[in-house]
């Protein structure tokens, strides 16, 4: 079902990836977990079966002590990680072993990659067999340099638009996205939301003109009518919080059971628009 | 990590400084800019800034000569009184500014985080005075140990949220504060209280209180005939410093000392010396001296003054202690108790606690100064709302 295979991981995953999405006329459900929450055992076990879940690309989270972009679930999540000792390190340490059958994107604050050094932290995700990266504090245009520096890696650097994004900016933001173009569906900061944002539509257009790179959107995304809605607009559908809940209430085969029930109903409606 | 020159982008003082924030904010954040660079060219705003000083915050404020200080050192010492402010302390100068700034921007929402309060009170202040709404986040802790800055923020009308996530003071008051700016940034404007965050803050809260510099630098030609031989202020975020600083940049024989916590001592590990300690990093949308761990997770400050409670500082101060314009010196939580009474019994003056540690530091230089030296000390705040804080810590009831 889902993008990949142990043995076609590499630099170019997240491209092959959405190419079988288009022919397949699916979109892509991208769960984020907070890597190390509620613990490695629970991270090693999703990224094992994130395939079987549904899910086509992994958004795997780097705590980090001072998530300002994060809502209240991801926030306790990653602050319960950091106070059992996860590390960037360890979260690179246990993508290596985990082999995970979709691509998994590093989705993390830039003061760790800093920490490591940039390109030192690139080496170490392309040997981990990351597919991707992206550093949700370091917008378009903000640090050229570190921006130079990841984006010559050899690892899709992916960008986010926001809806306060003005058209100049987003065309700015489509030219130098790489891998896919994440666009932030309501402003606020991540966690489930009762309604989407109504002229979503409208928002996803302006990004396809901008940009042939596919187009996921995340923030707010709390369940399948939801993930429906946004698949037959969008390329990709991300959910966070509400994954991150259920692997902290219950197990990991909860957020497996519940990712099911968003990727049929996903498929339900890309199929119900054909 | 990076070259001295540092990225060609505005907004930076030599590699330090930039606008890491998450995208919603960036286009707020070249809002604020463009409308900061109108009205920094605009001398009716500069009018309408300095009318609201002199009228309501009560500028310009004294620098008074502190004879008994003096002799005690060994020096002549002058005393910058930003005590003697609305509000009592310098964080007024900032939030008159924005908040004249935010009307230009039509924005009728103000948020705001604080540590010791003061800044909060501040804003609450403006915003009271010019009929917005106004919420300030404060960590719980701080809440506990300023309480009487909590009920007067309440009493101007303001929203108090306390903050109870990481370490439940400034560092993650502004994450708070943060959140709610991505949440509501199309209706309220964000008035950070230092010289942090991401750009243009730095810049435009430095040209809010470089009237503190402006004054004492004048005053100071006047009064004594000579520029002083040091200017010393405490260092937190920075703002009071850089305020001071920033008139004596070009002075290349005054000396700039800016004073840190060090909180149990800078070997104790407990302390809030980002400059003298700490490594650059990006915390709160600047990069910047930080104190972290070696993973690049932002270290718990600590400090007895709350407002000094901050693991990061602004990216000037980063920049001039590079460049060796400033030195950047620490003090104990002990030394600025010590400096607290006795500046109270010496000049009758009792100081915030954060502007303690500006005094502790001349203090410590008692007997080691040439004859005649000549030095003026910041002092950012007046001390009311610390003393039940150090009465209770000297085992008197509050």
């Amino acid at each position: 079902m889902g993008c990949g295979s142990p043995t076609t991981l590499s630099e170019g995953a997240l491209a092959g990836c959405w190419t079988g999405l288009r022919t397949a006329g699916r979109a892509a459900l991208v769960p984020y977990i907070t890597a190390g929450h509620p613990d490695w055992n629970a991270t090693r076990v999703f990224l094992g079966a994130a395939r079987d879940y549904g899910a086509d690309i992994v958004e795997l989270g780097v705590p980090w002590s001072d998530p300002v972009a994060d809502g209240r679930v991801i926030q306790a999540s990653t602050h319960a990680a950091l106070a059992a000792g996860v590390t960037l390190r360890g979260v690179l340490d246990a993508l290596r072993e985990a082999r995970p059958a979709v691509p998994v994107v590093l989705f993390t604050y830039l003061n760790p990659v800093l920490a490591m050094g940039p390109s030192r932290f690139l080496e170490a995700a392309r040997e981990a067999g990351a597919a991707g990266i992206l550093v949700v504090d370091l917008p378009v245009g903000s640090d050229p340099a570190t921006e130079a520096a990841l984006q010559a890696g050899g690892l899709p650097l992916v960008r986010l638009v926001a809806p306060t994004t003005p058209p100049p900016r987003l065309a700015r933001i489509a030219a130098a996205s790489q891998g896919f173009v994440y666009l932030v569906a309501r402003l606020g900061v991540t966690g489930a939301s009762r309604a989407l944002a109504a002229d979503l539509g409208d928002r996803v257009a302006a990004v396809r003109a901008a940009t042939s790179l596919p187009v996921a959107v995340g923030f707010g995304i709390g369940g399948p009518e939801q993930a429906a809605a946004v698949a037959t607009l969008a390329d990709g559908v991300v959910v966070g919080s509400a994954v991150v809940e259920r692997m902290e209430a219950g197990s990991v085969a909860a957020a497996g059971a519940w990712l099911r029930e968003l990727r049929r109903a996903m498929d339900l409606a890309r199929a119900a628009r054909a | 990590m990076r070259g001295a020159a540092g990225p060609a982008v505005s907004g930076r003082f030599g590699p330090f400084g930039g606008r890491y924030a998450p995208e919603t904010l960036v286009p707020a954040l070249e809002d604020l800019a463009r409308a900061y660079d109108e009205v920094a060219a605009d001398r009716g705003f500069w009018e309408e800034y300095e009318h609201l000083l002199a009228e309501y915050v009560g500028r310009p404020t004294p620098l008074s000569e502190a004879p008994r200080l003096g002799e005690t050192v060994g020096g002549r010492v002058y005393l910058k009184r930003e005590d003697l402010n609305h509000t009592g302390a310098h964080k007024i100068n900032n939030t008159v500014g924005q908040v004249l700034l935010a009307r230009r921007l039509g924005k009728r929402r103000i948020i705001a985080e604080t540590g010791a309060g003061q800044h909060g009170v501040a804003t609450a202040t403006v915003c009271a005075r010019f009929g917005l709404e106004c919420v300030v986040y404060m960590g719980e802790e701080d809440m506990a140990r300023q309480a009487l800055n909590v009920y007067r923020m309440r009493l101007l009308g303001a929203e108090v949220v306390g903050v109870g996530s990481g370490t439940r003071t400034l560092k993650d008051a502004t994450n708070e504060a943060m959140r709610d700016w991505v949440t509501h940034v199309d209706t309220t404007h964000y008035i950070i209280g230092s010289v942090v965050g991401p750009d243009p803050y730095p810049r435009m809260v430095r040209a809010f209180q470089a009237v503190i510099g402006r004054e004492a630098r004048r005053q100071c030609l006047e009064s004594c005939g000579r520029l002083p031989d040091a200017v010393v202020a405490c260092v937190g975020g920075g703002s009071n410093a850089i305020g001071i600083f920033s008139a004596f940049l070009g002075d290349a024989a005054v000396e700039l000392v800016g004073v840190e916590a060090a909180g149990e001592g800078l070997e104790s590990g407990r302390h809030a010396a980002s400059l003298s300690r700490g490594a650059p990093g990006v915390l709160h949308g600047s990069y910047s001296y930080l104190l972290q761990d070696a993973d690049g997770q932002v270290a718990p400050a600590h400090s007895i003054s709350a407002g000094l409670d901050y693991p990061g500082v602004g990216p000037e101060h980063a920049a001039l202690r590079d460049s060796g314009r400033a030195r950047y010196v620490a003090v104990t939580d002990a030394q600025a108790l010590d400096a607290f009474h006795r500046l109270a019994r010496l000049e009758g003056l009792i100081p915030a606690l954060e502007s303690a540690h500006a005094v502790a530091w001349v203090l410590a230089q008692a007997g080691g100064w040439a004859d005649g030296k000549l030095v003026v000390i910041n002092l950012s705040g007046r001390g009311d709302k610390d003393v039940a804080t150090v009465a209770s810590l000297e085992g008197m009831p509050a």
